[in-house]
C-alpha cells in the first residue's frame, strides 16, 4: 500500500458520540471571560464568601500567567477562549433518578450506554452534561457505610469543612494557568470521600458530555480516600464534532490517606475540535498506592499529566497511559512521579500510537528530593508510528537529587513493519486485521488493566480507526 | 497422477521492487498434488525469493511468465487472497507480533477465511488448537505466547509448523525451515510436516532448503536443484544425494 494512498484514505467520520442534541439549557453566560462572569457563576451556585474570593484571585492568577510554549500548539487558543461560553447550566438543579433528568439529556446519555452500566458494574455513577452534573447516585449499601459521591457543588454545601480542608491543597491554582483558569471558573465534577477501612468493590463513574458549540467545561473534582481505604474511580468523556474548537480544562485532586489504594481510569474520547488542558494529582501518604491509568484517544490536543507526589514512607505511585493521535491531532502526554520520602517507588508505562499525520509526545517527569532514600522509579515509553508521515517525541526530565535511589528510563519507538504486515496477510489477514492486530498487541500491557466494557470498546475504535486507514 | 498440477510455474522472472536485476530467470516448475518437492540450491540462488514471490511479498515484483495454482493465476492476488485459497508460506524469520498471542493470532486468522457476519465458535477453535497442538507434541501454553516475541530459533520453527496444522493449507512452502536449527529442534519440525502429511495426503508440500540434512527425515518425490534463478536439475531423492557428496560446485560455472 503506498504511504500518501494510505494517508489519503484517513477517515474520521467514524467518531460515533458526534451526535448533537437539542441544545437547552435554563442559564449561560456571555461568551468570553472577565471577573463579572465569575461573579455571576459563584452567585448562581450560591456560594460562601471565601469561595467568591478564591475565584477572584484564581483569575487574577489566570491572566498574569503567559500562555505555555512548550507542549502543545497554544497559539489560537487565546482566540477560541474569548469566543466560548464559560458557563452553560443545562437544568434547574441535579437529579438522583434518571427520570427527572430532562428527556433529550437522559436520552444522550442512554445512548452512552451510561444507566445501563451504572445496573451492572457500577457502585455509582455521576453525569455532567455541559457545566453542571445533571445526576449523581451511589449505591445505598455504600451510602450506608459513609461513602460520598456527589457533585463538588454539594461537596462543598454539605461537608463545608471537609471540602475546605482538601480543596486546592494538591493542586494549588497558581500552579499552572489552566488549574489558576479552572480555579476561577470550575463547575461540575465530583466530590469524593471513602471512609477508613471501606473497600469500594465495584468502581465509581462520572461521564462528562458537551454538547453546546463553543463550550468550555470546567470540571473540578476532590477525591479524599482515608486510611486503609480502597476505592476505583473512572471517567469518561464524549462531545460533538462541531468545526469551530472547544475548550475542556479540568483539575481533580486526589488525598491518599496511609495504607489506602486508589485508582483513576480516564477514556478521555473528545472530538477532534476539543482542547483538552487537564491537571491530576495524587498526594499520596505513607504505603498508599495511587494508579492512574490514562487513555487519551480523541481531542485536537490534550496536554495531561497525571501525577503522583509520593510523601509517606513506602508510599507507591503508577501512571499507565495509551495515547492515540490521528489526523490533525496531538496528544502531549505522559506522567510526574516526584519521590519525597524514602522508600518510595514509582513506575511509568506510557504507549502512542500515531498515525497519519498525528503527533504524540510522551513528557515525564521523575523527580526524586534528598532524603528519599532507597526510591525507585521506572519509566518506560514506547511510540507506534502508523505511517511515515506520523511523529512521536519524548521529553523525559530526570531530576535526582538523592544519591541512594535507583531511576531507569528506558524508551523504543517501533514503526508497523511491511514484513510484519506481510507476515499477517500471508496468514488470510487483510491490511486493517493485521493493522489492527498489531495495535492491539502493542497496547495490550495496558489495556489488560482496563474495565472489560473499556477493553472491549477500545478494540472496537481502533478496528474502525484502522479500517480508515488503508485504502 | 492427475494430469492438471496444483502449482504450475512457467518461466518466471522475478526481482526486487525499485532494482533492475532479475534474481528469478525464467524459472519452470510442476507439482502434482499431494507431492513433496524439494528445492535446494547455494546461497542467492533466488530460493526464498520464489517462496516469496508465491506468497505475494510486496516487496518483489513478477516481471514476466506465470504461476498458475489450481488453475487460476495468482500472481495478480493478494497475499491474504492467496492464504485464503490455501497457500502457506513457513517463513525463514518469523516475525515477532509482541502482545498477541499465538491463539488469538491463529484465531482471526481462521476469521479472516469467514465469509459475511460467520464467526469462529471459540470453544470449537480451543478444541481444535488443543487437539493440533497434542498432534505436534506440544504443550497447550505454548499458544498464550506473544507471537515470537522472545522465542528461540527452534520455537519460532515449531511456531510456523503449528500454524501450518492450524489453518491445513493444500500448499505449504517453507523456506528454509530447517536453517538454524540443531538437530532435534530439525527432527521435531521434520515429525510435525510428516505427520500432517499423513494427516492429509492431499497437502503439497514446496521444501526450500540449502542442506541435506532435512531430507533425511522428510522424503521428497521431486529433488530440484536451483543455481541462478533457474532450476538446473530435477530428479529423484539420489540428486540430493548427489549433491551431498559434490556440493553445489559443479554448478558454480553456470
Amino acid at each position: 500500500m503506498p504511504e500518501n494512498e494510505l494517508i489519503q484514505n484517513l477517515d474520521l467520520d467514524e467518531y460515533k458520540y458526534g451526535f448533537i442534541d437539542q441544545e437547552t439549557h435554563v442559564f449561560r453566560t456571555r461568551p468570553g471571560l472577565d471577573e463579572d462572569i465569575v461573579r455571576q457563576i459563584s452567585e448562581r451556585k450560591e456560594e460562601p464568601q471565601w469561595m467568591l474570593d478564591f475565584r477572584l484571585k484564581a483569575l487574577r492568577t489566570y491572566e498574569a500567567k503567559p500562555m505555555p510554549k512548550w507542549g502543545g500548539d497554544l497559539s489560537k487558543l487565546e482566540e477560541t477562549l474569548e469566543e466560548i461560553y464559560f458557563y452553560v447550566k443545562p437544568q434547574d438543579q441535579m437529579e438522583r433518578s434518571w427520570d427527572d433528568v430532562p428527556e433529550n439529556i437522559k436520552n444522550t446519555f442512554e445512548r452512552l450506554g451510561i444507566p445501563e452500566a451504572e445496573q451492572k458494574v457500577l457502585a455509582g455513577v455521576g453525569a455532567q452534561y455541559e457545566s453542571e452534573m445533571v445526576y449523581h447516585s451511589l449505591k445505598d449499601e455504600w451510602e450506608s457505610q459513609g461513602v460520598i459521591f456527589d457533585s463538588i457543588e454539594d461537596g462543598l454545601k454539605n461537608h463545608p469543612e471537609l471540602f475546605r480542608e482538601h480543596f486546592a491543597t494538591v493542586i494549588p491554582p497558581a500552579d499552572n494557568k489552566f488549574s489558576a483558569l479552572n480555579s476561577a471558573v470550575w463547575s461540575g465534577g465530583s466530590f469524593v470521600y471513602i471512609p477508613r477501612g471501606v473497600h469500594l468493590e465495584t468502581p465509581l463513574q462520572a461521564y462528562f458530555r458537551v454538547n453546546q458549540e463553543r463550550m468550555g467545561q470546567f470540571e473540578r473534582t476532590l477525591i479524599i480516600v482515608e486510611e486503609g481505604a480502597q476505592a476505583h474511580y473512572i471517567e469518561g468523556c464524549t462531545a460533538p464534532v462541531y468545526s469551530t474548537d472547544s475548550f475542556h480544562s479540568g483539575v481533580i485532586e486526589i488525598v491518599l490517606k496511609r495504607d489506602s489504594r486508589f485508582r483513576y481510569t480516564t477514556i478521555q474520547n473528545w472530538s477532534n475540535n476539543m482542547y483538552n488542558l487537564v491537571t491530576q494529582r495524587a498526594l499520596v501518604n505513607e504505603n498508599a498506592t495511587m494508579e492512574w491509568l490514562d487513555g487519551n484517544l480523541g481531542s485536537k490536543l490534550t496536554m495531561k499529566y497525571p501525577s503522583c507526589y509520593l510523601m509517606g514512607e513506602g508510599a507507591h505511585g503508577s501512571i499507565m497511559s495509551i495515547a492515540y493521535a490521528s489526523d490533525g491531532q496531538h496528544q502531549d502526554t505522559g506522567g510526574k512521579v516526584v519521590h519525597a520520602a524514602p522508600n518510595t517507588t514509582s513506575s511509568i508505562v506510557s504507549k502512542s500510537i500515531s498515525k497519519g499525520h498525528g503527533r504524540s509526545s510522551y513528557r515525564g517527569l521523575c523527580k526524586v528530593y534528598e532524603g528519599s532514600t532507597n526510591a525507585r522509579s521506572n519509566v518506560e515509553c514506547d511510540a507506534l508510528l502508523i505511517n511515515d508521515t506520523s511523529r512521536t517525541d519524548t521529553y523525559p526530565y530526570i531530576e535526582i537529587e538523592e544519591k541512594r535511589s535507583t531511576v531507569g528510563h528506558e524508551a523504543t519507538v517501533s514503526k508497523v513493519g511491511d514484513e510484519q504486515l506481510f507476515y499477517l496477510k500471508s496468514r488470510g489477514m487483510s491490511e486493517e486485521e493485521a493493522m489492527a492486530l498489531i495495535v492491539r498487541g502493542f497496547i495490550e500491557p495496558i489495556a489488560k488493566e482496563l474495565p472489560l466494557e473499556y477493553a472491549v470498546e477500545l478494540n472496537r475504535l481502533i478496528e474502525l480507526e484502522m479500517e480508515g486507514s488503508v485504502g | 497422477m492427475s494430469s492438471t498440477p496444483i502449482l504450475k510455474i512457467d518461466g518466471l522472472y522475478a526481482k526486487v521492487v525499485d532494482q533492475d536485476i532479475s534474481i528469478l530467470k525464467g524459472l519452470d516448475l510442476e507439482l502434482q498434488q499431494g507431492e513433496i518437492h524439494a528445492i535446494m540450491g547455494p546461497n542467492g540462488s533466488g530460493k526464498s525469493t520464489l517462496a516469496k514471490v508465491l506468497a505475494g511479498h510486496p516487496g518483489y515484483e513478477a516481471t514476466a511468465g506465470e504461476v498458475i495454482y489450481r488453475g487460476e493465476p495468482i500472481l495478480e492476488m493478494d497475499p491474504e487472497e492467496r492464504a485464503c485459497a490455501g497457500v502457506f508460506l513457513a517463513f525463514q524469520y518469523p516475525v515477532e507480533i509482541p502482545g498477541v498471542s499465538i491463539a488469538n493470532f491463529l484465531r482471526t486468522a481462521l476469521q479472516a477465511r469467514l465469509e459475511g457476519d460467520d464467526e469462529v465458535d471459540l470453544f470449537d477453535f480451543q478444541d481444535e488448537l488443543i487437539e493440533r497442538m497434542k498432534l505436534l507434541d506440544m504443550d497447550p501454553s505454548f499458544a498464550e505466547r506473544p507471537i515470537n516475541d522472545g522465542f528461540s530459533g527452534g520455537e519460532k520453527k515449531r511456531n510456523e509448523i503449528l500454524q501450518m496444522a492450524v489453518l491445513r493449507p493444500s500448499l505449504a512452502l517453507m523456506d528454509e525451515t530447517d536453517s538454524g536449527l540443531d538437530i532435534d529442534a530439525l527432527k521435531i519440525v521434520a515429525n510435525g510436516v510428516n505427520k500432517l502429511r499423513e494427516e492429509d495426503p492431499e497437502m503439497t508440500v514446496l521444501l526450500i532448503t540449502h542442506y541435506q540434512r532435512i531430507l533425511n527425515y522428510i522424503n521428497p518425490d521431486k529433488v530440484h536443484v536451483m543455481v541462478d534463478g533457474k532450476i538446473v536439475q530435477s530428479g529423484g531423492p539420489e540428486v540430493a544425494l548427489e549433491l551431498e557428496d559434490q556440493g553445489y560446485s559443479d554448478w558454480k560455472e553456470i
